[in-house]
């Protein structure tokens, strides 16, 4: 095609063509010939009004939502490999807001409100399948647990109920509820929660993001953080020194490596966090089951691979690799709770490397530098956040506060005002 | 999987027979510290791509502590010692510097 989508003369900066059956039509009777780019891949500028490190799915919502609710189109999201190929493209794709705590209730459900729209707000189909979501109570203390989130998330306004075994084993019928090791005992029920693709999140993000103008640069690694009289002035990258009036660090498991540069420290270690996916097979499970006493969740793919998710190693690591035995010990438990998947053979196993805090939930806060602010620490469970992380860090980064935030500072750790989900509902997935 | 060899018993064991323990070296703060230094000893940690000294115990063997100097990028590790110690030794220390010319990790190097 003539076309250039990094040069378009015509409309100035990129603009996209929209999706729709009309467009699949179209294309279908021109041989699929004017299928652009989704997104652009321009050449960095010397200064923009505002960076975002890391173009996983928090860093691209961010910049998304600076651009839509504040007008903050001069921006550069910055990625040192591709886009979403971190945790973004690594997780298990799961969508819920069942949270003890009410700043997590408020954070997880706007991200789950915002799910359920996204695909229209895009234009880009993200494949939400708000498929509900079990979260099996398997000992006495989970029954009670659970209960007590039930009747939190009632005072939050978050959809949940508490449901007993007969219950379970009618909306997951491949379950075994009898134990004898761990027994089915109820189940905490999100009708709401689901699933999402995790990849069309992020590129529906850059595409939209691509489109407001703003730079999405790839294989850009940042190597420095130039800083000046308490505030930071640009960033060092393997493509030159840029220049930004506000920066954002959204790096995840290596906030830790770009906090160094930018010269403070955070309550974070990186762990490994493992996943994988069986041969597909025929639907047999139309829900997400979590299973919290033996770290194992379960949800089955559009494609019908078993997805799998287990538990975190226990020491730090950067491998993006992960023992063996953690998967060992995962499968093993799930099957006696899913006898059917005993004989299913494991296609792909692998792993991210996750950020995990002190009390497992995440900073959305502002920094010792005036104008550096960082979102990071969602641990093992930041998939499901990314729309309400990037809507409230966007907002904290344009106006220095927002209420989905304000509770997650990175001061609350020497304030004593913990956050504490590690024993409650969210048990750090 | 992670095989250390236990200062105590001579054992090379599997990570299954290991309990890990989190970063080494933490100076403990008490009654009187500062915000700053009870923070920092709470819940600051060392996180680096690279060299990391670390607690582990022995769990399913002597039980007992020691400490690991270990690579978080290879997961290559360069040396366990005993926990009865303040600092790395200067063994380990010389181990890291032979394969990793220029560390440094917290106060040390």
């Amino acid at each position: 095609m003539a076309l250039n989508p990094n040069v378009n003369t015509v409309l100035g900066p990129f603009r996209m063509k929209r999706y729709s059956a009309f467009a699949i039509a179209r294309e279908a009777a021109r041989y699929h010939q004017g299928w652009e780019r989704a997104w652009a891949s321009p050449e960095p500028k010397a200064h923009y009004d505002a960076i975002i490190v890391g173009a996983g799915g928090h860093g691209l919502a961010t910049a998304y939502y600076l651009g839509k609710n504040f007008g903050i189109t001069n921006l550069a999201v910055i990625e040192k490999g591709w886009l979403g190929g971190g945790n973004t493209g690594r997780n298990t794709t799961i969508i819920r807001s069942n949270y003890l705590q009410d700043p997590s209730a408020a954070i997880y459900e706007k991200a789950r409100s915002l799910y359920e729209t996204m695909s229209q707000d895009l234009n880009y189909n993200v494949m939400f399948s708000p498929r509900g979501v079990l979260m099996l109570a398997q000992t006495h203390h989970e029954v009670r647990g659970y209960q007590r989130t039930a009747y939190a998330n009632a005072l939050q306004g978050v959809k949940t109920e508490f449901i007993g075994p007969e219950k379970v084993k009618e909306i997951c019928p491949i379950m075994n509820i009898e134990g004898p090791r761990y027994p089915v005992m109820g189940g905490l029920w999100q009708s709401r929660g689901g699933t999402a693709r995790h990849d069309a999140v992020a590129w529906g993000y850059a595409r939209a993001c691509s489109d407001m103008g703003m730079d999405i640069l790839q294989k850009t690694e940042v190597t420095g953080v130039t800083r000046e009289g308490g505030k930071v002035t640009g960033v060092e990258t393997s493509r030159g020194h840029i220049g930004c009036d506000k920066l954002g660090i959204v790096v995840a498991g290596h906030s830790g490596h770009v906090a160094e540069m930018a010269g403070f420290r955070l309550p974070i270690e990186s762990v490994a966090l493992q996943a994988l996916v069986s041969e597909p097979i025929k639907p047999c499970m139309d829900i997400v089951v979590m299973a919290n006493t033996v770290h194992g969740y379960l949800s089955q793919s559009d494609k019908g691979e078993m997805v799998i998710g287990g538990g975190t190693d226990s020491y730090n690591n950067y491998t993006q690799r992960g023992s063996f035995h953690h998967i060992e010990e995962t499968v093993r438990a799930l099957i006696e709770t899913f006898p059917m998947i005993s004989r299913l053979k494991m296609l792909r196993q692998w792993g991210g490397i996750v950020d995990v805090t002190g009390d497992r939930s995440p900073i959305l806060s502002k920094t010792p530098l005036e104008n550096c602010f960082i979102n990071c620490g969602w641990g093992t469970g930041g998939f499901k956040a990314i729309p309400g992380s990037g809507w409230g860090f966007a907002e904290l980064m344009a106006k220095g506060y927002s209420p989905l935030t304000a509770e997650f500072g990175l001061d609350r750790f020497k304030e004593g005002r913990f956050i504490d989900e590690s024993v409650a509902a969210g048990v750090a997935h | 999987m992670l095989i250390l060899t236990c200062p105590y018993c001579g054992i090379d064991a599997d990570e299954t027979e290991l309990a890990a323990g989190g970063q080494a070296h933490i100076k403990r703060e008490t009654v009187g510290a500062s915000d700053d230094a009870f923070e920092e000893y709470m819940f600051m940690r060392e996180n680096p791509k690279g060299v990391h000294f670390e607690r582990w115990r022995h769990a399913n063997g002597c039980g007992k502590w020691f400490h690991a100097a270990r690579c978080t990028m290879t997961l290559e590790v360069f040396g366990t010692y005993e926990a009865q110690t303040y600092e790395p030794p200067a063994e380990i220390r010389a181990a890291i510097s032979a394969k990793r010319p220029g560390w440094s990790w917290g106060s040390f190097s």
